[in-house]
């Protein structure tokens, strides 16, 4: 077996979605080796957060093939996508902590009933997960006790608590407030040092430029450019892409 | 100081009567809450056919009386070769009816939980079922417990119809003494009195319970 790029962790297809006439993704495709990283950027009502729904099937598509590490999944089969999801980790753009469980049992919650795991085994990794984002000391507070990034930080913890072969990231820094940008982002940046595959979507430029292998650029349901950074945003490139960014850049220019 | 033989005979009637009263009470509103919470989860989450049994039975006994229900459950089931002693059949009877009202104010808290919630669940692998059992009913039954509570102090009045199926009870056992002696007006103010005790002290064990559940973000501290 090759390593790397030949071997795919994850294949999705021609993926197709459409809510009532309205066609959001027109068959779209993206393919994911091990320890790589690809980053999904383009305006708002592109079908970003759709295509990564569609990759857990927490949105089932209506055609299209979605293949982990050599699984095929039958999206018609409940079985397949209880057991697709728990492979695949999802971070939402708002949190989705479980509100009446604190952040420790937020964890364990997911590792007793969906791994079955005993609930000490349970606890012991919870803990281990929550030290690892930096908040083994808030373990026993609820997700209304605790801030915008520290909630992210805990989603993050629960999803990687779960062993997970690729995560999904939904925007993980657009509903914090720019002074808890910094503690997600370092987060992000040391799973990525740690070799964690990934699909992201963000405009964040600082996540962009330095862990995107790849960067896809989607409007009205389909990657429209696909490339590296370093050629796609490389001075004198006409792309959209480096469009696209450089009006990230001036935004943040504004604010800075 | 002695009691005259009227209120002597009065306390002993109505400690009984309250002793059964709230033997009727406890399971009724235990049961109430049980089936509200089970009609509650049918009604919002099932499959149509279930769905259409759990509304029929909510509207059924939301919309008529209870004094209706009761004589049915009595003196109706006797003729499919049902029968129920005065005790069984008024707590079917409260069960049933308090269970219709609870499953209204669960269906509601059901429905008020967000969205991210159950994406939350399923985006690690929660089943349908795990989803609801785990994580939508306990947020569920934290936003509806001031209806719930609420409905078992009416629960404690109404146990009152009780004598409707001979079932005698403390206002039952208060009448009997009240018409012995022709003394109504003093007879019912002391059963007021009972009452009232009696939801006070509803308030406080439900106030416990709130608090034992009280999570940070749910309701007030
Ligand atoms: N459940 C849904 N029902 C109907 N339309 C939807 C639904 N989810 C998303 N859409 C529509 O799909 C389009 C793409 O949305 P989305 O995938 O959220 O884009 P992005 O994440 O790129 O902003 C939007 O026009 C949105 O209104
Ligand atoms: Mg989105």
């Amino acid at each position: 077996m090759s390593t790397g790029k030949g071997n795919p962790i994850l294949r999705a297809s021609n993926i197709t979605k459409t809510f009532g006439n309205n066609t959001i993704l027109h068959g779209v495709s993206v393919e994911l080796a091990k320890g790589e990283i690809k980053i999904l950027i383009g305006s708002s009502g592109g079908g970003k957060s759709t295509l990564l729904q569609c990759i857990n099937c927490l949105v089932v598509p209506d055609s299209g093939e979605i293949e982990v590490d050599g699984m095929v999944i039958d999206i018609t089969k409940k079985k397949d996508l209880y057991r697709l999801r728990q492979q695949v980790g999802m971070i939402f753009q708002d949190f989705n902590l479980f509100d009446h469980l604190t952040a420790i049992d937020n964890i364990t919650i997911a590792l007793r009933k969906v791994k079955k795991i005993s609930r000490e085994q349970a606890t012991q990794r919870a803990r281990q997960e929550l030290e690892q984002v930096g908040l083994g000391d808030k373990q026993h507070l609820y997700p209304a006790q605790l801030s915008g990034g520290q909630k992210q930080r805990v989603a993050i913890a629960r999803a990687l608590a779960m062993d997970p072969k690729i995560l999904l990231l939904d925007e993980p820094t657009s509903a914090l407030d720019p002074t808890l940008v910094g503690e997600v982002i370092s987060v992000i940046k040391r799973l990525a040092a740690k070799g964690m595959t990934m699909i992201m979507a963000t405009h964040q430029m600082s996540l962009i430029s330095t862990l995107a292998d790849e960067i896809l650029f989607m409007e009205n349901g389909r990657i429209v450019e696909q490339g590296t950074p370093s050629v796609l945003l490389a001075k004198g490139n006409k792309s959209r892409t480096r469009g696209f960014c450089d009006s990230l850049n001036d935004l943040v220019g504004e604010e800075g | 100081m002695e009691l005259s033989p009227f209120y002597q005979e009065l306390f002993t009637s109505l400690n009984r009567g309250v002793v059964m009263s709230v033997a009727l009470i406890v399971p009724s509103a235990i049961g109430g809450v049980i089936i509200g919470i089970l009609a509650g989860v049918i009604r919002t989450f099932g499959g149509r056919f279930v769905r259409a049994v759990g509304d029929g039975y909510a509207a059924v006994f939301r919309g008529t009386p209870l004094v209706v229900q009761l004589f049915v459950i009595y003196f109706g089931l006797p003729n499919l070769g049902i029968y129920l002693s005065p005790y069984v059949a008024a707590v079917t009877g409260f069960m049933l009816c308090s269970g219709a009202y609870q499953s209204e104010y669960v269906r509601g808290a059901l429905l008020s939980i967000k969205s991210g919630q159950y994406l939350g669940a399923q985006a690690l692998g929660f089943t349908t079922f795990q989803t609801i059992f785990w994580i939508v009913v306990p947020q569920a039954v934290r936003r509806a417990i001031h209806g719930c509570g609420n409905e078992i102090i009416y629960l404690i009045k109404y146990s009152s119809l009780a004598f409707i199926v001979t079932c005698i009870e403390l206002t039952g056992e208060g009448k009997t003494i009240a018409t012995e002696y022709f003394r109504f007006t003093e007879v019912f103010m002391v059963i007021g009195v009972y009452y009232l005790l009696l939801v006070t002290i509803a308030m406080m064990i439900l106030k416990r319970i709130e608090k034992t559940l009280y999570v940070p973000g749910f309701g007030r501290s």
